[in-house]
């Protein structure tokens, strides 16, 4: 026992038990306390360093030009802004946290490489908001994932980024082969949808060397991958995995296929189809008739048709939405005389078949992205919601505007807004092309105006206003710097107090466009 | 002695950073409103007095709408740097202050073609900011009060020491009874022991003892290994009681640190450093009664460190604040009885952006030093010491930071000056040391920021060593040598 331990066997018994070496008796406890502290402050003054662990594995290369100073700073600024308190009203400042999306966006778009102290921030703030990883990550790069084995709060970071480790070339096939053929499931998928970003028929050709000896679930989720890409040379493979074992994987093989126009699964859907709905021409005003079919044989199984409704809808009509969805829109106008999309939607149908016919050709429009089909399904503007051609619901439509070119779908909007107001444009506003055209950012701003005339509280359109800060042109700014002046004083029709939180709206709209400006040019390096 | 703040006429200091507007945020909270407030919207009536314009020399001032009628009006002395506000917060500095010198931040590149700038310069202040300007620099220029009339002075420090004595016997009876009945009844007595005596030490007017027994009855929950802290803690304090009962044999300095650690207060003596004093740390602890806040200091020139300390109430940010990364050129006056601890004598220009990081050496250097500092000072804990060439690596016990394997043992040659890391541990002659971070370090975010600036490379850090490990307070990266890049 060496002296130190002496002193605490000592310490810890009491000197009157377990005199220390020191001595016994009164003087014991202090000549013990002397000796300690002697041996304390000499360990102390003594201590050497320890032997070293192996160190860390270098953090891979990222090759991306460093961030401009004042966007650095800036995104110091919205990280650590990121979990501020947006409790209660909001006050006149912008809300940081709706902006970084944003700016990780446009970051990455320049292809800028986050700063090395900034990434613990920014992989916490991608634990926090699911949606944020995908940009969070991407940003964050080689070292954000490097970081981020370290730590297993950050372990979300891994999944489905091919284990954190890097993706071989797509063009070294050896390595390419190597990883595909032992690679954990996350990197085989990013590895596929790599490959088929850079050759589709490559990708598929990788997929069919061991397409057999996939797990179910595994080759549901590679079939989806080739839906980046999708072309006729895709079909053969497509139509050999209608008959797999695995009914999801025939279901995605169907519906890949049916968006492809020309494919023998397409033709076949539009056999079936079109023996369900004609046009009857007996009854003076031509009318679109329907016969749902009246079983699912083994051919529509096979081609992917549900044979088992949801609760509560009918067989008939449920076989029937899928049979239109899946044909091709382009054999409609064979079908009805040579009619082009809006006249043939303009048509009567007979039995209450309307509805379910017009949604079903909402859906196929979607999946073949045709825009003639949706713009006649979407119809005008400003009509009635009650008596528009589809009729279709606010989700229907944003999905149709989807397929439309960029201009003509914030036209559309705008014209919406025009005619119906804010309270329904939220859905359709989320599909437009960001930052939004003149036309469709006046048409909201005037509508805002409108409301606010009207007496409402902006809080009955903190979604639309939310959308507007992050969405409107900063160039829009100058024309909203009127709306932010506080009202002399409040008509009568007003609701009390609404005009200050209606100024306090639009500065803090106005605030956000132009730190919007900034940060967009911060990052280009402007600022 | 007065403490003057000098602004030259001549040039101006370079906008502030927003991160170093950020560090002088008193809590989370405040950083997140003051960041909300960094824009023009809730803004109006800034302004920005530069050097030559007479009135209002380095300061800025605005109003802010707040969620009233009436706006708030801050201003900063960019100088000190002082803050006022009409707002009635108790932080300090307030996030309107904040918002202010974000939003004047933010204009970093006003002379450029971009923006205009959201905060100008102007001729004058209005009255309102002028008149605080004005009782500022009355204030700091007026004379240090006559001294009193020095013999009741005297007799109540004699009074003061004597009870100081007292208490120092009566701890050293209490410590005796302790290690007479054996530590192991400590676990059982609890904390109430402890406490008696600490307030008993209060009565003394001995708030070092009294703190240090306070930390004594932390110590038998304190986990595995408690005995041996509770051992080492006793007899370090029975040693101070020695200390201060034998004051007239120490040598002046130790009595000095013996004086300061029983809990007298000391003042600052000695020749006036002046120097170019980069802000390394800054950062705050707090207790039920105090808010202390530690400002580390790194001389460029003289190659000191310093310790500027200030208090505030508890819950209160002490007024003093300087951004981490800026560059002072300023005199600084040591505290007595040696230590890093000095005061901010004068300040001659605003801060000014950074200097690369202070000059260091390798895990060994740091331990030698801080053992060189317990010769003068056996109570002390921590030392500051920067690390050059060191990389975070992963122990059993936890995370160390170890010499990137270049020095010591004659490797010189193929060494030094390379930053490339990826072939350490396979040269076979290279002495790798290491020093395992503190538990409380393990537990800060600030671990993670160093990790990743280092990316497995090696840094500089600045930070605290002592006998439970190694504190890191600010890196460097090689990458970027002039980012301050603050861990706490």
């Amino acid at each position: 026992m060496d002296a130190w331990e002496e002193l605490v066997t000592s310490a810890l018994l009491g000197t009157d038990r377990k005199p220390p070496a020191t001595g016994a008796g009164d003087a014991a406890p202090v000549a013990l306390l002397g000796a300690a502290a002697v041996q304390t402050v000499r360990r102390r003054a003594g201590l050497r360093p320890g032997p070293a662990a192996p160190a860390l594995e270098a953090a891979p290369e990222d090759g991306r030009g460093a961030l401009p100073e004042a966007a650095r700073r800036r995104l110091g600024q919205l990280l650590a802004g990121r979990s501020a308190p947006s409790a209660g009203r909001r006050g006149a400042v912008p809300d940081l946290t709706e902006l970084l999306p944003q700016w990780l966006a446009a970051a990455n778009e320049r292809g800028y490489r986050a700063p090395a102290a900034a990434l613990p921030a920014l992989l916490d703030a991608a634990r926090a908001r699911t949606d944020l990883r995908p940009a969070a990550l991407a940003f964050a790069g080689p070292r954000g994932l490097w970081l981020a084995r370290l730590n297993p709060d950050w372990r979300f970071a891994l999944r489905g980024t091919a284990g954190g480790g890097t993706l071989p070339d797509p063009a070294d096939e050896p390595a390419v082969l190597a990883l595909w053929e032992e690679g954990l499931f996350a990197e085989r998928v990013a590895l596929l949808a790599a490959v088929r970003a850079r050759d589709a028929e490559r990708g598929r050709a990788l997929l069919a060397s061991t397409w057999g000896t996939e797990r179910a679930e595994d080759r549901l989720m590679f079939l989806d991958s080739l839906r980046a890409g999708l072309g006729p040379a895709d079909e053969e493979f497509l139509e050999a995995a209608l008959s797999d074992r695995s009914r999801n994987v025939r279901a995605t093989a169907a519906e890949l296929l049916s968006a492809l126009p020309a494919s023998a699964l397409a033709g076949r859907m539009a056999e079936r189809a079109a023996s369900c709905v004609s046009l009857d021409r007996t009854e003076g005003a031509e009318t679109i008739v329907v016969e749902a079919p009246h079983e699912c044989d083994a051919g529509m199984v096979h081609d992917g048709v549900a044979a088992t409704p949801p609760t509560g809808r009918g067989e008939r009509s449920w076989w029937l939405g899928q049979l239109v969805e899946a044909a091709p829109l382009d054999c409609w106008s064979a079908r009805f005389g040579g009619r082009d999309p809006e006249r043939i939607v303009a048509l009567p149908v007979t039995d209450d078949w309307r509805a379910e016919l017009h949604a079903a050709w909402c859906r196929a429009a979607v999946r073949q992205r045709d825009a003639d089909w949706s713009r006649a399904l979407l119809g005008a503007p400003g009509a009635p919601q009650a008596t528009g051609p589809g009729s279709s619901s606010l989700a229907e439509r944003a999905r149709l505007l989807s397929t439309l070119p960029a201009e003509e779908r914030a036209a559309w909007v705008a014209a919406f807004i025009a005619a119906h107001g804010l309270s329904e444009a939220f859905q359709l506003l989320g599909v437009c092309a960001v930052p939004w055209s003149d036309g469709l950012g006046g048409a909201v701003v005037d509508a805002l105006d409108i409301a606010r005339d009207a007496g409402s509280y902006p809080w009955s359109f903190s979604g639309v206003m939310g959308l507007a800060e992050r969405c409107l042109a900063p160039a829009a700014a100058p024309r909203l710097a009127v709306l932010t002046v506080l009202p002399a004083e409040e008509s009568e029709d007003v609701s009390p107090g609404a005009g200050g939180y209606w100024a306090e709206a639009f500065q803090r709209l106005v605030a956000t466009l132009e730190l919007r400006a900034a940060m967009h040019a911060e990052l280009a390096g402007d600022a | 002695m007065a403490t003057r703040t000098v602004v030259p006429m001549t040039e101006q200091g370079e906008r502030w950073t927003s991160e170093q507007v950020l560090a002088l945020a008193p809590d989370d909270a405040s950083r997140k409103a003051g960041s909300k407030l960094g824009t023009p919207g809730p803004w109006s009536g800034t302004g920005w007095g530069g050097q030559g314009a007479k009135e209002g020399a380095g300061a800025l001032w605005g109003r802010c709408a707040g969620s009233g009628r009436t706006s708030y009006r801050a201003a900063v002395d960019l100088a000190g740097p002082a803050y006022t506000c009409s707002c009635p917060s108790r932080k300090f500095p307030c996030k309107h202050v904040l918002g202010l010198l974000l939003l004047w931040a933010g204009d970093a590149h006003e002379d450029g073609d971009g923006t205009a700038a959201r905060v100008t310069r102007a001729e004058g202040a209005p009255d309102w900011a002028e008149s605080w300007l004005a009782e500022r620099r009355t204030r700091a220029a007026a004379a240090p009060a006559a001294p009193a009339d020095p013999e009741p002075a005297r007799r109540r420090t004699e009074r003061r020491a004597a009870r100081i004595t007292a208490g120092a016997q009566e701890l050293e009876r209490r410590l005796a009874d302790l290690l007479r009945g054996g530590l192991a009844a400590a676990e059982q007595t609890g904390y109430g022991l402890w406490e008696e005596t600490a307030a008993r030490m209060v009565d003394a007017q001995a708030p070092g003892l009294a703190s240090r027994v306070r930390e004594l009855g932390a110590l038998p929950g304190s986990g595995p290994g408690w005995p041996v802290r509770l051992l080492e803690e006793c007899a370090l304090t029975h040693l101070l009681d020695q200390a201060w009962l034998a004051g007239d044999r120490l040598s002046a300095p130790l009595a000095a640190t013996v004086r300061i650690r029983v809990g007298l207060t000391a003042s600052p003596e000695g020749p006036v450093l002046r120097d170019r004093w980069q802000v390394l740390a800054q950062y705050d602890t707090a207790d039920a009664r105090l808010t202390t806040r530690r400002i580390w200091l790194y001389g460029h020139d003289g190659g000191h460190t310093a310790l500027l300390l200030s208090y505030g109430a508890a819950g209160r940010a002490p007024q003093r604040a300087l951004p981490v990364g800026t560059v002072l050129d300023a005199a600084l006056r040591p505290y007595e009885g040696g230590g890093p601890r000095a005061e901010l004598v004068e300040q001659f220009a605003a801060p000014s952006p950074t200097a690369g990081p202070p000059r260091g050496g390798p895990v060994g250097a740091a331990l030698d030093a801080y053992g060189r500092a317990l010769t003068d000072d056996p109570w002390l804990d921590a030392w500051p010491v920067t690390l050059t060439d060191v990389v975070p690596a992963r122990a059993e016990y936890g995370w160390q930071l170890a010499d990137a394997g270049i020095g010591r043992s004659g490797t010189s040659a193929i060494g030094t000056g390379n930053t490339d890391t990826r072939d350490i541990g396979t040269d076979p002659t290279a002495t790798r040391e290491a020093i395992p971070l503190t538990q409380a370090a393990q537990e800060r975010a600030g671990l993670w920021r160093l990790i990743a600036l280092s990316g497995g490379g090696p840094l500089t850090v600045f930070g605290e060593v002592g006998h439970q490990g190694f504190s890191p307070l600010a890196a460097w990266s090689p990458a970027a040598p002039a980012e301050t890049v603050p861990l706490m």
